[in-house]
């Protein structure tokens, strides 16, 4: 950390003064760290149409903090990374299990989970303004062995992506043509739901419930209004990812409003601009 | 005539069938998929599965394919090579992709065919390799194209270009005709014929495209059980076929 605050240091911020505002460079290091995440997976994510799974996941974690926050745990978070993995590999079987449309499945779920979620919280007459916090989310509260486990989950989602990606996005382009070059396709979106399952979950607190959806879907989105290939299409959402989180931040710190909120309002106008200029018939 | 309603065993093949399939039955559940189905192909042969939607021409493939479990034998042999697991190249049926995918011929030729990661620059040796693989159905022009702004034909050429890396033994190919237009199928037929000659292969393709059958040397008729099978003459003019497709004509009518 002392290496970071010393880079910090360097930029011509006021709070990157020497020694000043570390919840200020913490928090700068723990977007660098959660963009990339989303900026990948959204890629993906839109691919598999299945931008409201995120949302459901959210709902998920939700639930999973209530209920370890009911057992008595001091970090709840891993009751909801178990609950929210739990969730996903539910979720997968039973898509792979009926005719229904995966949006059908999806709201199932996500309906569920949040009932859930809020009887849980209220239950035995509670009130629910103690996780008003998780609706919203609060970076600047990010510490540095929440940091340390974020950068460790970039590393093997990036390691999912060099291994796997080719299976993933074969699979979401056309399934009887991965099934037919040996691709197991419910272990690859088994896999790939609990990658997004454990991501959304443990930035959840961070982000904030609402908007955390938003982080999953813009990038990816914004990305293929421009892209013609693969390349193009994961380098522009990471980037995309990147910039819009940095211009978050500021934002938020100048401005001063929610953290979450304002780099999703980046993410926005990035949609509309890319939309502009994007890519007519080659 | 080599194709023979069920219960007959090979007997003048003289050890040229590439493969062979011999009272081959298919369950599902409570369902009999296939019932008793036994025909050969020969090397360099193009043989078209005809039946109505459900007859288990798709069943019939998954089985070859090694995707589904069957009962009877399923077996591939070579003059040259003698009695071995024959390498199949399957063209699945194609739904059509979506116009915005972000995806290029060559990003699905790398995911499919190779461990390389699609989102990492491509190296030249395997751009070279696959406008090789490419140029078998003279498609060397698309590799920089989008999936989504393909035509029906394209995508058949593209995919049958996948399905022919490694240069299979048989070539499976579930409904290669639709979507796509007349002359899209005209180019598709001759490469086949260009394919299986300088290769010699055989190909196995079901299609609702009565058209498509005058270019076929043997023509199955599939409900359940082989109803009816030989060259496309006698199959489009046998019982089992006007009772299937009533008043539909040879030819034209899809």
């Amino acid at each position: 950390m002392d290496l970071w605050y010393q880079l910090v240091d360097l930029l011509p911020f006021e709070w990157a003064e020497p020694g000043r505002m570390l919840f200020m460079k913490n928090a700068l290091l723990a977007i660098l760290v959660i963009s990339p995440l989303f900026g990948l997976l959204s890629t993906m994510v839109v691919e598999k149409k299945m931008s409201f799974f995120s949302d459901a996941l959210g709902h998920s974690a939700f639930t999973g903090i209530a209920a370890g926050t009911l057992a008595g745990f001091t970090d709840p978070s891993w009751c909801a990374v178990l609950l929210a993995v739990c969730f996903a590999l539910l979720f997968t079987w039973v898509r792979n299990r009926t005719n229904l449309a995966s949006d059908t499945v999806i709201g199932v779920f996500s309906s569920t989970a949040v009932a859930l979620g809020i009887f849980l919280s209220t239950l035995g007459g509670r009130s629910f303004t103690k996780f008003n916090s998780l609706l919203v989310g609060d970076i600047l509260s990010v510490t540095p062995e929440k940091i340390a486990l974020l950068a460790l989950i970039l590393l093997l989602v990036a390691l999912l992506w060099l291994t796997s990606l080719n299976q993933i996005a074969l699979s979401a382009i056309h399934p009887a043509l991965a099934r037919s070059r040996g691709v197991q396709l419910i272990r690859q979106e088994a896999l790939f739901n609990c990658a997004v399952a454990v991501v959304v979950t443990l930035s959840m607190t961070w982000v904030g419930l609402l908007v955390i959806n938003s982080l999953l879907v813009l990038p990816g989105a914004a990305a293929r209004n421009l892209a013609r290939n693969m390349r193009q299409y994961t380098w522009i959402s990471l980037a995309l990812a990147l910039i819009s989180g940095f211009t978050g931040l500021m934002m938020s710190y100048y401005i001063g409003a929610s953290t979450g909120a304002s780099i999703t309002l980046v993410l926005a106008l990035c949609f509309a601009l890319t939309f502009c200029f994007r890519k007519r018939c080659l | 005539m080599i194709l023979r309603k069920p219960k007959h065993t090979c007997g003048g093949c003289h050890g040229k069938c590439c493969l062979k399939v011999e009272h081959l039955s298919v369950r599902m559940g409570e369902d009999q998929i296939l019932e008793d189905v036994s025909f050969h192909l020969h090397c360099g042969e193009l043989i078209a599965l005809i039946g109505p939607n459900g007859a288990g021409k798709s069943s019939l493939f998954k089985s070859i394919l090694g995707e589904m479990p069957y009962h009877g034998t399923i077996s591939f042999q070579s003059a040259e090579l003698g009695l071995q697991k024959a390498r199949i190249g399957y063209v699945p049926q194609s739904p059509g992709f979506d116009p915005g995918d972000p995806m290029s011929v060559l990003d699905l030729f790398v995911s499919a065919t190779t461990d390389y990661p699609v989102f990492l620059p491509i190296p030249k040796a395997i751009r070279r390799k696959v406008i090789d693989c490419l140029s078998r159905v003279n498609g060397e022009g698309l590799i920089d194209k989008r999936l989504g702004t393909l035509s029906g034909g394209e995508i058949q050429r593209v995919l049958l270009a996948m399905a022919l890396e490694p240069i299979p033994n048989l070539l499976i190919l579930d409904e290669p005709m639709s979507g796509v237009d007349i002359e899209g199928e005209r180019q598709l037929l001759d490469l086949l014929d260009q394919i299986r000659e300088k290769y010699d292969l055989s190909v196995l393709l079901s299609t609702h495209d009565f058209q498509t059958l005058g270019r076929v040397d043997k023509v199955i008729l599939l409900q359940k059980k082989i109803l009816a099978a030989g060259p496309t003459g006698e199959v489009l003019c046998s019982d089992a076929f006007r009772r299937l497709f009533g008043s539909q004509q040879e030819g034209g009518v899809r």
